[in-house]
């Protein structure tokens, strides 16, 4: 073995060289492909006589949508239509994942509590709302509504400024007032305000070793703040109740019974996973660390927050954002009951303007861009609770 | 390496053999299958719905299995594939039916945009609204603020938002994409309108747990020529359907029906013996056999035939001929020449 030159070495004998060279030839193959695909289906579709390219996004879309965030009507455009689809659909899961994950949690602590009625109730719902495809549940909530409840003249009124009927829930709401942009600024200074306070006193925690009660001084700032803002604005409790006004309620606040059917049925099915989720992590952190935070003599919250959780959130957190995307993704089931949602809009887009494969590759692109960012916020998260190894 | 490389040859070969993709007439492929594949609703009672035995009945089914006659000489090779009103045009564009036969209304951008001809239209209709009773409105213009129940991507939905909108009234939207489903919520009272064609409004109203508390409002926003639709670049398949339309009002007009075919085909009347291919030579033109007419009347019945069996007057729906009557009493139903 004598000393040979690198250059010498054939680049097929080079491993690195090698890696390099087969990484292109399969990245050329891909492209191929897809420049096949993109090309053929072009082709066709020429042939077909059949349009193509985005440019119906600008015309009108001349149909109406039933419920939308923003100020929407028939005369407005294909691309504003899909906004409004696209918005639905944000709403309906983000709420959704909100009230999933308080739920889940919940039940799936009730799940382990040692109280045999509590632990049994939530094995129930774990298993009935866990079996049961999501899309009959959809069907059953939807059928409840519009089959059990009274037409709107006749609307219940369990409370005052409440009204329930076939056409949804409507409620008073605060009539819209200046104070109420103030209060939200006195929140968001509540939050700011919060965050400090927790910091100087993890701070002095670490440096003393008292502890200062963060939880209910964060609370008092965070509903005191805006309180106060609303008592200086001159305390405005006008209200806008919901008026029987022709066929259905004006005024207020409403929620369709698409969107409750919809909302219901998702959060009941994704909760009872969460639920297995949690109690699986809670599980995963051995017995001892309990006993032994116990006989620290930690308060049984203090155990839960300072021991059990901090190691088994870095378990709960990857199926939870699983979870997560499987509750966005299945929002796309509205179609069935008629919530709008951006699969819904996109279909009737499609629909109209016969465009069907940008159509489609736009909802891809959507729920893409939808689970991406969950997996972006949660992964960052999941960063945050892992294990600092020291 | 030298596995990879004939693998990229391949790929490539592949490509180059299959990017001009073979384009044979459906003609010949739907012979060649051996059966017919149309497109249906399969939820409106009188046009497409199976019956309690799962017998298809109705208008459109009637005028599937008249092509089906046309083409094989036998009615029943239909594969009915019912479809929603958002699948029904890429099912037709994809190739996964052989024609359309769901009342699907005939327009300008279906035909220009969509790369689909429509073929003679087999029933003249116009969306209406359908309310119950006990809401006491009288005409469509009192709808202000009302809940209306609408199939998506559908003409009604835009002719709907179109009347709201020359009316300046407001109302709600509940779309619900499968058929069934949207009338069961409508009557359910989920909405205060249903809006649809109106042959379409009757057939709900028919199986509707109590039709008498039901009206249909007199005014009829739109016009809705309901046709058998084909794709464009198919002239010949095209000609087929088309004139297989043509054929069931011929025969309603030269008065030939299922029971006196057989004599007429005795008849001494010229454009009779051609019509019925006594004479050779049209079928053959089209690509079909000579007695395609034949087959297809006496086993399908004619035009009025079809009209009373499934949607006339003595039926659930009882619909008069209307705009749907022989030019020669008054209607739009005009043939084309046989010759």
């Amino acid at each position: 073995m004598k000393n040979t030159a690198p250059e010498t070495v054939p680049f097929w004998l080079d491993p690195k060289k090698r890696a390099i060279f087969f990484q292109f030839i399969t990245l050329c193959v891909v492209g191929l492909l897809a420049y096949y695909l993109i090309s053929n289906t072009i082709h066709n579709l020429k042939r077909q006589n059949i349009a193509t390219g985005l440019r119906f996004l600008d015309k009108e879309s001349s149909f109406e949508i039933g419920e939308s965030l923003i100020s929407y009507s028939a005369a407005s455009s294909y691309g504003l239509a899909l906004i409004v689809g696209a918005l639905n659909t944000l709403y309906v899961s983000s709420i959704g994942i909100v009230i999933t994950v308080i739920l889940g949690t919940f039940i799936g602590v009730a799940r382990l509590s040692t109280n045999w009625l509590v632990s049994k109730l939530a094995a129930i719902f774990i298993e009935v709302f866990q079996d049961i495809p999501v899309l009959l549940q959809l069907f059953f909530w939807y059928a409840i509504f519009y089959e059990t409840l009274p037409s709107p003249r006749q609307a219940l009124h369990p409370l005052p400024g409440v009204f329930i009927c076939n056409r949804g829930v409507a409620f008073a709401v605060p009539k819209a007032d200046p104070a109420h942009g103030y209060m939200a600024i006195a929140f968001l200074a509540g939050c700011v305000i919060v965050y400090l306070i927790r910091r100087w006193a993890k701070k002095q925690r670490d440096k003393t070793g008292r502890l200062f009660p963060v939880f209910r001084v964060s609370l008092a700032i965070l509903i005191g703040l805006p309180f106060i803002t609303w008592l200086l604005a001159g305390a405005p409790t006008a209200m806008s109740t919901p008026k029987l006004v022709g066929f259905n309620f004006t005024g207020g606040k409403s929620f369709s019974p698409e969107f409750i059917a919809l909302l219901l049925g998702l959060v009941l099915y994704t909760a009872a996973f969460v639920a297995e989720v949690v109690r699986a992590g809670i599980q995963s952190v051995s017995k001892g660390q309990t006993e032994a935070a116990n006989s620290l003599g930690l308060r049984p919250g203090m155990v839960l927050n300072l021991v059990i959780l901090p190691q088994a959130l870095r378990v709960i957190i990857p199926p939870l954002t699983s979870q997560m995307l499987n509750l966005t993704k299945n929002s796309t089931l509205a179609v069935a009951i008629g919530y709008p949602d951006f699969v819904s809009v996109a279909n009737t887009t499609i629909n109209q303007t016969g465009q069907a494969i940008e159509g489609v590759a736009l909802i891809m692109a959507l729920y893409l861009i939808f689970s991406l960012l969950t997996s972006a916020i949660m992964n960052w998260y999941n960063k945050k609770a892992a294990l600092v190894e020291r | 390496m030298k596995s990879i490389k004939i693998g990229v040859a391949v790929i490539l070969a592949l490509l180059m053999v299959t990017a001009p993709m073979a384009v044979a007439g459906t003609l010949q492929d739907v012979q060649k299958a051996g059966v017919l594949k149309a497109g249906v609703n399969g939820g409106v009672f009188g046009f497409s719905m199976p019956d309690e035995k799962g017998v298809w009945k109705g208008l459109d089914v009637d005028t599937a299995r008249a092509i089906a006659a046309a083409v094989f000489g036998d009615a029943n090779k239909v594969k009915y594939v019912p479809l929603t009103a958002v699948q029904r045009l890429p099912a037709l564009q994809s190739k996964e039916i052989d024609v359309l036969c769901r009342n699907t209304t005939q327009t300008l951008t279906r035909e220009a945009a969509n790369g689909l001809l429509f073929a003679h239209v087999n029933f003249y209709d116009g969306q209406g609204f359908l309310v119950p009773k006990k809401l006491g409105v009288k005409s469509a213009k009192e709808l202000t603020g009302a809940t209306v129940c609408v199939l998506p991507g559908t003409t009604t939905e835009m002719n709907a938002a179109d009347f709201f909108r020359k009316n300046a009234m407001k109302w709600k939207p509940v779309v619900i994409e499968s058929t069934t489903e949207l009338s069961k919520a409508f009557f359910a009272g989920r909405c205060d309108v249903l809006t649809s064609d109106s042959s379409q409004l009757a057939a709900h109203r028919s199986v509707a747990p109590n039709p008498k508390d039901y009206v249909l409002l007199p005014e009829i926003i739109s016009k809705e020529p309901l046709a058998p639709v084909v794709r464009q670049g198919d002239d010949q398949w095209f000609d087929v359907v088309n004139w297989t339309m043509m054929a069931l009002i011929q025969a309603e007009e030269f008065g030939v029906t299922s029971k006196n075919v057989d004599e007429m085909l005795k008849s001494k009347d010229p454009e009779i013996q051609r019509f019925l291919g006594v004479s050779p030579g049209l079928g053959k033109d089209l690509g079909l056999d000579n007695k395609w007419v034949y087959n297809v009347i006496k086993q399908v019945g004619n035009y009025g035939e079809i009209y009373e069996r499934n949607v006339g007057v003595n039926t659930p729906l009882g619909l008069e001929r209307g705009l749907n009557a022989l030019w020669t009493n008054g209607g739009l139903m005009y043939a084309a020449p046989f010759r």
